[in-house]
This record gives structure tokens, sequence and C-alpha cells, in this order.
């Protein structure tokens, strides 16, 4: 009896959970009189979004928040490595402090920061382009928390062995630690990519034109002014705009499980 | 390699890190600070100290005060009920402790789908269902023969309608935690508890719930700062109305800094913000972490 209900409770749960998305599927392939009532007999349609995609210019979002991801991955994968690694192996004055430091940044994220930052970016002059969204996320005190577990994890031995054998400090590092991280750097990048994939409001903080805009910002400006309230359009426009993460999300959803491991 | 040379590289590894994060955490969080205490300069007129003024302001500001007790409400809205349902979904969807449920692979994929869609692309859909006449919600209800109601341009249903968004958004990306951390409690414990006839309640209350407090601990915290943080589906459903019902202290900053163009007192608004997240930090690591069992 118990059994019963709690399976139904699940699926209730589960239906309820999974209708927005199923809502968009149903309205973005279906002639738009149909986004509103729903009948067996609708007929299929891919016309919403031909109409989407030549409504905004959908291409040159893409290409900015693929760009986008790119250098704030990049940048991340670089700089945790190294902070990592100096605060996991090495013994230096204010290395606690320093972490203290750093982790301050779980707290207080670039998100909240948003007028100072503003100041800072119209003062460098570079308002209005990817990197201007992209440098307050650079250093990222999650990934160095991140990867300094990992690498403490990694037996001291392998690092002595290597420098016995004449290997620099940046050889070890790039020879042994990258290597045995590998799972933990999977893991944290599909992080990273989803939250910069979504991120909104710095974003359209710091763009105005198109040419900086990325996909976030493109579909609001997208869907609050040119599109008045044809509901199938919007739906094909948020479909395109989120398929690549969810089609990533299918493919790695595993390691997306074993984040939440590692930081145990 | 010597004790200096170790020490020099020690810091030339972090210096990339501390150089950016001073720039764009540590300075802007000071500088906001600063610049709270000054008028906000105009072309004519130059950034001029002004002491207290803009907190004598934000003091009078009934808009601050109504986007710091919405904030308050949406995080007592939301906090329990993703964390509540998180764990929920992720004992419903574990299935390693009793017989499995059926389509447990697509369960968790339902639960989860919600985390990894941008909120602006999911606020316009749930700006679908909320749509006054025919709008999904309008249609249900209407088969109950319930009168119309405009649930987003109401003063008593807008917050709730937004509480519910992100309690959909975020139970899932709580479930994953959840998760992982029920894969490591071991099935002897439930074993033991069985031979001495404990029920499925209060197996869950003296095993389950207290070894996985490290995790709602977690969890809780992200919560909380996400409470704060999050404001996408703000611009993208209501912009903070009617009449500021759904005003959250971060997207006041965002109008008064970019709207208004009155950075300093947006400066002042901040501070508060920084304090909030301050107080959770203290919270967190003085009081909680103390009283909570780990393994």
């Amino acid at each position: 009896m118990t059994r019963t209900l709690e399976t139904a409770g699940t699926w209730l749960l589960g239906i309820l959970w999974i209708l927005p998305l199923a809502y968009a599927l149903w309205a973005a392939f279906h002639p738009s009189e149909y986004s509103t009532h729903f009948t067996l007999s609708a007929p299929l349609t891919m016309e919403n979004f031909g109409v989407a995609w030549n409504a905004a210019p959908f291409a040159r979002y893409f290409v900015n928040t693929i760009l986008l991801v790119t250098l704030i991955l990049a940048a991340q994968l670089v700089l945790c490595t190294l902070a990592a690694y100096a605060f996991a192996r090495y013994e230096f004055p204010g290395r606690d402090i320093a972490f203290a430091l750093v982790l301050v940044q779980l707290m207080v994220m670039p998100d909240v920061l948003i007028v100072e930052n503003y100041r800072t970016m119209s003062q460098l002059g570079i308002l209005d382009s990817i990197p201007a969204i992209g440098l307050p996320y650079m250093a990222s005190a999650f990934g160095v928390f991140l990867l300094r577990q990992t690498f403490k994890s990694i037996p001291k031995e392998l690092d002595d062995a290597a420098r016995v054998e004449g290997a620099s400090a940046l050889q070890v590092l790039w020879k042994v630690y990258v290597p045995l991280a590998v799972p933990t750097y999977i893991a944290y990048g599909l992080v990273s990519v989803s939250y910069h994939w979504n991120n909104f409001l710095w974003p359209i903080i710091v763009t105005n034109t198109v040419n900086a805009r990325p996909l976030t910002v493109g579909l609001q400006v997208f869907s609050s002014t040119d599109q008045g309230i044809d509901w199938s359009i919007i739906c094909a426009a948020t479909l395109m705009t989120s398929a690549p993460l969810l089609v990533a999300f299918l493919l790695f959803q595993r390691q997306f499980v074993n984040l939440s491991c590692a930081r145990e | 390699m010597n004790r200096t040379t170790a020490q020099v590289h020690g810091w030339l590894l972090l210096l990339p890190t501390a150089v950016l994060l001073a720039a764009f955490t540590h300075y802007p969080a000071v500088a906001t600070l600063w610049h709270s205490f000054f008028s906000t300069p105009k072309p004519a007129r130059p950034a001029a100290f002004t002491g207290l003024e803009n907190y004598r302001v934000l003091y009078e500001d009934p808009v601050f005060w109504q986007s710091l007790t919405n904030n308050f409400w949406f995080a007592l809205g939301t906090i329990p009920a993703s964390i509540g349902l998180a764990l929920l979904m992720a004992i419903w969807v574990n299935g390693r402790l009793k017989g499995e449920i059926r389509g447990r692979a697509f369960l968790r994929l339902a639960f989860f789908t919600p985390t990894v869609l941008p909120m602006v692309a999911v606020a316009n859909i749930w700006l679908f269902f909320y749509t006054p006449q025919y709008g999904l919600l309008e249609q249900i209800t209407a088969l109950f023969g319930l009168p119309n109601h405009n649930w987003l341009g109401s003063q008593s249903t807008a917050l709730a309608c937004l509480m519910v968004v992100t309690v959909w958004k975020e139970a899932g990306f709580f479930m994953i935690f959840y998760l992982a951390a029920l894969q490591g409690v071991s099935p002897n414990l439930y074993e033991a508890a069985r031979i001495e006839g404990a029920s499925a309640w209060t197996m869950f209350r003296r095993i389950t719930f207290p070894l996985l407090m490290p995790t709602t601990l977690f969890v809780l915290v992200n919560a909380v700062i996400n409470s704060f943080r999050l404001v996408d589906h703000i611009v993208v459903m209501t912009r903070g109305g009617p009449d500021n019902a759904t005003s959250l202290l971060l997207y006041y900053i965002y109008e008064v800094g970019f709207k208004f163009w009155d950075s300093s007192y947006a400066a002042s608004l901040t501070m508060v913000l920084l304090l909030i997240l301050a107080a959770a930090a203290v919270i967190q690591f003085g009081f909680l972490e103390r009283r909570i069992h780990y393994r």
C-alpha cells in the first residue's frame, strides 16, 4: 500500500517537473494556433525554428556564447590548476590567509558585485565586450577548492619520484597531477560551462550590442521586444538556446553525479 | 629545492588567481563600502563625500524595505521546500535501499533537467503557464470552474509564483548531492535496524537524516546564497512588479544601479547584501558546523 502510494507520488512529481519542457516541445513543434490547445491531430512543423532563427541574430549570439564559455573555461583551468597546486603542495608564508581570502569568493560571488565591477570595466574601457563578461569569473574559488582536494589525495611519493628524476615543478604538475585529476576537470568543466552558458544578469549589464551579447541576453531581448506573444516561436527560440546544454547533459550525466562525490 | 625557492614558487603559482580575485572580488567589495559614503557623480557635479547620507536615504526608502522583506519571504519559502523535495527525490530515485521504482532513470532525468536549462529560457515557458485567460494554469483552474486570476499581475500571488519557479529549478540540483551522499550510506545499518523492527520513518530519522547532515549543510549554504543571488526570472517575468511585490534585494540593486544610474545608492544597497552574505558565512562556520556529525 505505502509502496503504491510512493510510486504514484514519485511519478506525479516527475511529470510535474518535466511539464514545462514537455510544453515547450509541444509548442515549438506545432503551428502557433495549437500552442494553447492540445489535440492529438495537431500537425507537426519545424517552421517555428526557422522563424525564430531569422527573427534575431541567433547565429551571432551562439558564436558569442561559445567564445565566452571557452574563454572562461580555458582561463579557469589554467589559473585554478596553478593555484590549487600551490595550496596543495607548497609551504609559503601567508598560505592559510591566502586560502581563506580565496574562499571569500564562494560567498561573495561576482554576481552580487555588479555595481563596482561595472565601474571597473568602464574604466578599463572594455564595456560591451566578451572579455568584460568573463573577467570577474576567471579566478574561481570553487575550482581552486575542488582541485586542491584532488591534488591532496595524490600520493606525495609520485611527486618526489618525479623530482628525483629531475623534473621541474611545472613538469611535475603537468605530468603527474593533471593526468590524475582528469575526472575532476571534466566535472568542473561541465559545471562551469553550464553556469556561464546560462548566466544572465552580469552579461545583460555589461553588453548593449549584438557584438557581445550571449544567447541568454539575446533570447531575453528577442522575447521581450521583437516577438509580442507568439508562444510557439518563443518556445522554439528557448529550445534552440538550451539544446546544446541538454545534449551535453545527456551525454555526461555520470560526471555530473561524480562532481558531488568529489566534494567530500 | 631549498625553502626560499619553494616559497617563491608557491607565490608565483598563486599570483594570477590572486591578482584577478583581488581585482574583481576583494577590491569591489571594499570599493562598494567606500563609494557608499559619496554622492553619485553627475556630469556637472563630481562625487562628494556625504558620510552616512546614502544610508539615511536607505533607511527611509520603502522600496528597499519591501525588497528586503520580499527577499526574506522568498528565502523562507524556497529554501526548505527545495531542500525537502531534493531529499525526497533522492530517496525515491536512489533505489539501492529497497525495490526499484519503475522508470527510475526517467524520473532522475525529469528532476534534473530544470537545472541545466537557462533560467531566462525556462522563465519564458513559465510566463506562459501563468498568463491570464489562456495560460495553462488558467485553463486548468477553468476546468474546475474557478474564476479568472492574473497570477503574476496580482500582488498577493506574484511572489509565490516566482517561488514555485525557483523551487522547481533548484530541487533537482540539490537532489544530485543527496544522491551522491546516499551512495555512501552502508546498507548494513538498515539491515541492523530492520532486525530491531524499526519502521521506515524511524530508519529515516535515526539513520538517513543524521548521516546526510553534512550534505544538508552544504546544500543549505548554497540555497541561502542562491536566494539572494538569483534574480534572472524576475527580470523576465515581473520586473519587480506589480508595485514592487516581487522586487528582491539584488533586483533592486540592479534597478537602482542600471536603470536609475544611481551608483552610490546602489553601493549602499550592495553593502546590505554583503552583510547578509557575511552573516550567513559566520553562521555556517561558527555555529552550524560544530553541531553536525561528521563521519
